[in-house]
């Protein structure tokens, strides 16, 4: 067991599967950072989060395709290289660049299986980065998750830490579905512990990380982190959460959540997207649905407010959902009557 | 070279600030007081500025995420801009958009943009005003050689050339696009040549050479107004600095860096040219320096000293006021 970075954990991942599987290939902008070049004599790049660092010099240029800025092109020829039996892993710089190639990921290769009458799969893994927090402004702060969730045919997983990334990004390559594998760029750092084997995390499959009697809270993504900082305060007003990282929004570990609200009686969500249509109203709406005469109070739901991210520091940290709010919402469910 | 003293300083003061301005940023960023990423646009000067001095407050530019120098070179607000890079609550956006998205529209600034690329088609968007209502305008969009491999462009080329729109799509080909070279990411290599297969004529210049561009902008921005159409201008000067601040520019080496310094310096182009032609005494440029550097100053410690958007603010601008 070695303490690793969520950003090393992702780059063990794609090398593990890459010599496992010689089908499986990585594809997108700079991720050899020039290596492509004939008098290039650096060191590869890796992108400009470092997040293909080494898979240049390790696998060259037949598996590492450093492409032009085109990201309609990468992302259908990744699609196209899925059905025709390939195993590409394409990288969406950020997540909000999917405005640009939107196509050829929801009619094009999340359709094929269903409209080509399941002839063939589509194995392919888009990489991409996600979330506010460190100043990246309008355009490069989104959590377009839930509109990736949305869609029928693609899979999506929101990895929370080191290990989850790791184990999750193996399962993904694997799939013969098309999955969307939202890294946050604010974790991209955070330490744990990742077995320096290959392990799968299964899609699908939340995970409780604490377990807890008076309120479920399911959080997403960096959420997860935030809420965990909270369980101590939660603790001393005498409140016990029950935590719960679904890991993957699609498909989603519904009977986990039923199960914990079962017990628990009330249900806080805690997500990163836009409140219209966010995933978290999804968990909510189903619970209600589901579980309706467990629950003690009314479902909750904590995201940013229905605006872009701000550039300015002390806006975007009014933006996302934070201890405050959460212990605020927490008592207020617990209190309920 | 054919411009008036007076042409010849406003072009040299655009050039000049944008050095000026560049460079204390650089400093900021090093003082770690700006609050994001920024992308600097020193060696690229003489194209912004070639381009800006043949528009004016009517014509429209759509910039890039390396946007400081197209703000300055249309005239923006320098105060105000400099507060937006900063986030503040008086910046030209209120503090929400920060370097990457400064616009002021009051000057035809139409917006730095983040995502590469987007900015070609909204150029085309303002110049439909000639065809809509007659105005006598002309669009420019800036599009790094990076940029310039996007499907947006293309379809924007093709756009304007078919309607026969007032548009400059000015190539800044800076040599990378990010850490990744232009020999490497360009097919057939000739940006320019890519743009005439959508039937505009097409410029290849120097980019440092202020005159280069400014002369093939007059002729591309006349033909414009007289509702000839688009033209394509590709302009080669590499930037000096990272893709960002920060970068370690592992891609490229010591000796290239000190070599477009010494060679390429467009701002050392000018001043030799028109000192050489006794066009401009040296002495005038140099009363310009010391003005830019106290205008800069004096915007960069106010941008510091000025408050942050209030909190209240954040769901704000979404919509029209009142309307939501
Ligand atoms: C659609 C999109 N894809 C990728 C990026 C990430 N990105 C930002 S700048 C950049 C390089 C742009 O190169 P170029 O167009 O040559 O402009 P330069 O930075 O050299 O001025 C990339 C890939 C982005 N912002 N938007
Ligand atoms: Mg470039």
């Amino acid at each position: 067991m070695t303490i690793k970075t969520y950003r090393e954990a992702i780059i063990e991942a794609m090398i593990l599967e890459m010599k496992r599987d010689e089908k499986v290939f990585v594809i997108g902008e700079d991720i050899s950072g020039g290596r492509g070049c004939d008098d290039f004599e650096g060191e590869a790049a890796g992108g400009p989060m470092g997040l293909t660092q080494g898979l240049w010099d390790e696998f060259g240029a037949k598996r590492v395709i450093d492409t032009p800025i085109s990201e309609t092109a990468i992302m259908g020829a990744a699609a196209g290289a899925a059905l025709s039996g390939l195993r590409p892993i394409a990288e969406l710089m950020f997540s909000d660049f999917f405005g640009v190639c939107f196509d050829q990921i929801y009619n094009q290769a999340a359709k094929f299986r269903f409209m080509y009458g399941d002839q063939g799969a589509t194995p392919l893994v888009i990489r991409t980065m996600i979330g506010a927090g460190i100043g990246c402004g309008p355009q490069h702060s989104q959590s377009p998750y839930s509109i990736f969730a949305n869609i029928p045919g693609l899979k999506v997983v929101t990895p929370s830490n080191p290990y989850d990334a790791k184990g999750l990004l193996i399962s993904s390559i694997r799939d013969n579905d098309p999955v969307i594998f939202c890294e946050h760029k604010a974790l991209l750092g955070m330490d744990g512990e990742v077995p320096d084997d290959s392990y799968e995390v299964p899609l699908g499959k939340g995970k409780i990380l604490k377990e807890g009697s008076d309120i479920s809270i399911v959080a997403i993504g960096q959420m997860v982190g935030v809420v965990q900082n909270c369980i101590k305060n939660l603790e001393q007003k005498g409140i016990s959460a029950e935590i719960i990282d679904p890991r993957s929004l699609s498909p989603f570990d519904d009977e986990m959540v039923y199960d914990s609200v079962e017990k628990t009686g009330r249900l806080l969500v805690l997500d990163e997207s836009n409140p219209v249509c966010s995933f978290g109203s999804w968990i909510t709406s189903m619970v209600s649905e589901e579980v309706f005469s467990s629950l003690k109070a009314p479902t909750k739901v904590l995201t940013p407010p229905h605006c872009p991210v701000p550039a300015a520091p002390n806006l975007e940290a009014a933006y996302l959902p934070d201890m405050e709010t959460i212990i605020g919402a927490s008592e207020n469910l617990k209190n309920y009557t | 070279m054919q411009l008036s003293k007076d042409k010849l300083i406003d072009a040299y003061t655009r050039m000049k600030k944008i050095r000026v301005f560049e460079e204390t940023m650089r400093d900021e960023f090093a003082k770690g007081t700006v609050p994001a990423f920024i992308h600097l646009y020193i060696g690229q000067e003489a194209i912004a500025s070639g381009i800006c001095v043949e528009l004016n407050d009517n014509d429209t530019i759509a910039s890039t995420h390396r946007g400081h120098g197209h703000c300055l070179a249309k005239n923006s607000d320098l105060e105000r801009m400099t507060m937006e890079i900063f986030c503040r609550a008086d910046g030209l956006c209120e503090g929400k958009g920060g370097s990457m998205h400064i616009a002021d529209l009051s000057v035809g600034m139409l917006g730095a943009n983040a995502i590469v690329g987007a900015n070609a088609p909204i150029a085309v968007g303002a110049a439909l005003r000639q065809r809509v209502m007659g105005e006598n305008l002309v669009s420019a969009a800036f599009i790094g050689d990076g940029a310039s491999n996007q499907g947006a462009v293309f379809e924007a080329m093709n756009l304007a050339s078919v309607l026969k729109l007032p548009v400059l799509f000015v190539f800044e080909n800076n040599g990378y696009a990010e850490f990744t070279g232009v020999d490497y990411h360009c097919g057939g290599g000739d940006i320019a040549g890519r743009a005439e297969g959508f039937g505009m004529p097409s410029y290849k210049l120097d980019g440092s050479d202020f005159f280069a561009v400014q002369e093939a902008a007059a002729e591309a921005v006349e033909r414009a107004r007289r509702g000839d159409g688009p033209s394509a201008i590709e302009c080669y000067a590499k930037r000096w600095y990272g893709h960002f601040e920060g970068d370690p520019q592992h891609y490229r080496t010591k000796e290239e860096l000190e070599t477009i310094r010494k060679d390429s310096d467009p701002l050392k182009i000018f001043r030799q040219k028109v000192e050489d032609a006794g066009l401009v005494e040296s002495s005038d440029l140099d009363t310009i320096d010391e003005d830019l550097l106290s205008q800069v100053t004096n915007a960069v410690e106010k941008a510091k000293n000025s408050p942050l958007p209030n909190v209240e603010e954040l769901t704000t601008n979404v919509y029209e006021k009142g309307s939501y």
